[in-house]
């Protein structure tokens, strides 16, 4: 129920803040998805979209982050 | 996917399960509170995956599974009138209310519509200008946002025939609850990701303190559970008890403004009956006095939620993680997801439904 899914943003339509929508790419299907929720995403970047909005911009950096933190455990444990 | 198929990588999986094993030294019991997160570590098997001791509990985070069936009754009442097109998300359509379920009402000839979006509601209210086009509003603080923007396009574009049965609920009451409780035995906790999205996690600072316990908000793939049970199992092996963030790419601290003043906006805060756990206060969002009118309860004064009938079903043991499904005499007898006697049965985030779905051949091989 809580599902949301990571696709990326296409292209950006509109710019009335409650219907602002875009069309953003999940594996194998493009759909509409309101943007009210991320004022601040923009075409090409990744968004979390649940129940037909984006709740989110991914931020590739603490992704990045995240898989890193693997290596550094494996350090812990070496020493 | 890029930011899928990387949390899914087996190889990577497994080494945080080794890592975890590498710091444990005592046994452990750990709460996963969402469905999704559920039906990710059964179907994966990553209980299976984590040294003996360390036991997962399933939590009450399946907002289908907790809808009250006093309320399934009174949607299905509002749903059977003429003039009434009632949409709700599929999930909720087969669980059963004291009664029967709304599928069932359809195929007595309610029109009931599933729909993807609050918004695709308010959609096939203006397209039916004649009728009175009623959305059940359910799910946690991850949906809410949605349900008020349905609202706020409602009363933005004056579209008058559009109303919610609301029974939205929060999940920070919900885990107080379960803590109070003292044969609970949860030693920590992974937060749900998509509610800490919208939420962030500054509510969650008191519960880990007063409870001394450590809570790490989590995402849903096999290699987010596995470093949130790491992080967690790392803090409980220190003796520490923080909130600690491992879903950072998508929940920030102060999680989404504009998503929670939307929900603000629409919607305070009241007591909420949650199915198999009682009344729990605090814990449930009904739309603000600005926005009353757009009540179905209001709408139709002659109907209301009744109270939850006893039956055979231990779904709230189950959904308190005092019980497996496994437990339950009914499992995959009596209750099987063509004939489900309970919502966690239904319900594809319900934990007898995961337990059904990816367990039962090897729980029959031990019987
Ligand atoms: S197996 Fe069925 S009857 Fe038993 S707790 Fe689960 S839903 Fe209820």
């Amino acid at each position: 129920m809580c599902l949301a899914v990571p696709g990326e943003l296409l292209e950006v339509a509109g710019d009335d803040p409650l219907t602002r929508e875009g069309r953003v790419a999940f594996a194998g299907v493009v759909r509409r998805v309101n943007l009210a929720y991320v004022p601040e995403a923009r075409a090409g970047d990744y968004v979390l979209v649940h129940a037909g909005f984006a709740i989110a911009v991914i931020d590739e950096a603490e992704a990045l982050r995240t898989l890193a933190l693997l290596d550094e455990i494996g350090l812990e444990g070496g020493q | 996917m890029k930011h899928l198929d990387e949390y899914r990588d087996p190889e990577t999986a497994r080494r945080y399960a080794d890592a975890v094993a590498e710091i444990v030294t005592r046994p452990w019991t750990i709460m996963e509170i969402c469905g999704g997160q559920t039906h990710s570590i059964v179907r994966h098997g990553i209980d299976r995956m984590l040294p003996d001791g360390v036991t997962l509990l399933h939590g009450p985070g399946c907002p289908v599974c907790v809808t009250p069936p006093g309320m399934i009754d009174a949607a299905i009442a509002i749903a059977s009138r003429p003039e009434v097109i009632f949409c709700s998300f599929g999930d909720m359509l087969r669980v059963p209310g004291n009664d029967r379920s709304l599928l069932a009402a359809k195929a007595r000839g309610a029109d009931v519509r599933m729909v993807y979006s609050p918004v695709d509601a308010v959609k096939i209210a203006q397209d039916n200008p004649g009728r009175e086009v009623v959305f059940f509003a359910i799910g946690f603080e991850t949906t809410a946002p949605a349900t008020a923007m349905a609202v706020l396009q409602a009363q933005g574009m004056g579209v008058g025939n559009f109303s919610l049965l609301v029974s939205h609920v929060l999940v920070p009451p919900a885990m107080e609850a379960l803590l109070s409780d003292p044969a609970n035995g949860v030693q920590g906790f992974l937060a749900a990701g998509h509610v800490c999205t919208i939420t962030g996690y500054k509510d969650y600072e008191p519960i880990a303190r007063c409870h001394r316990i450590p809570i790490v908000v989590t995402g849903f793939e096999p290699v987010d559970l596995l470093q949130g049970l790491y992080m967690v199992i790392r803090q409980l092996e220190d003796g520490r008890c923080e909130v600690e963030n491992q879903y950072s790419r998508s929940v920030r601290p102060e999680g989404n403004p504009e998503a929670r003043d939307a929900v603000g906006r629409v919607f305070g805060v009241q007591a909420q009956d949650w199915r198999g756990m009682g009344r729990i206060e605090a814990s449930g969002l009904g739309l603000s006095e600005r926005f009353a009118a757009f009540d179905a309860l209001h709408r139709f004064p002659m109907i209301t939620p009744g109270a939850e009938r006893a039956s055979e079903c231990i779904s709230g043991e189950v959904l308190r993680g005092a019980r497996k499904p496994s437990d339950c005499p009914a499992f995959a007898k009596g209750c099987t997801p063509e004939h489900p006697l309970g919502a966690t049965m239904v319900s594809s985030e319900g934990a007898c439904a995961a337990y059904y779905r990816y367990r039962r051949p090897a729980l029959a091989a031990t019987v």
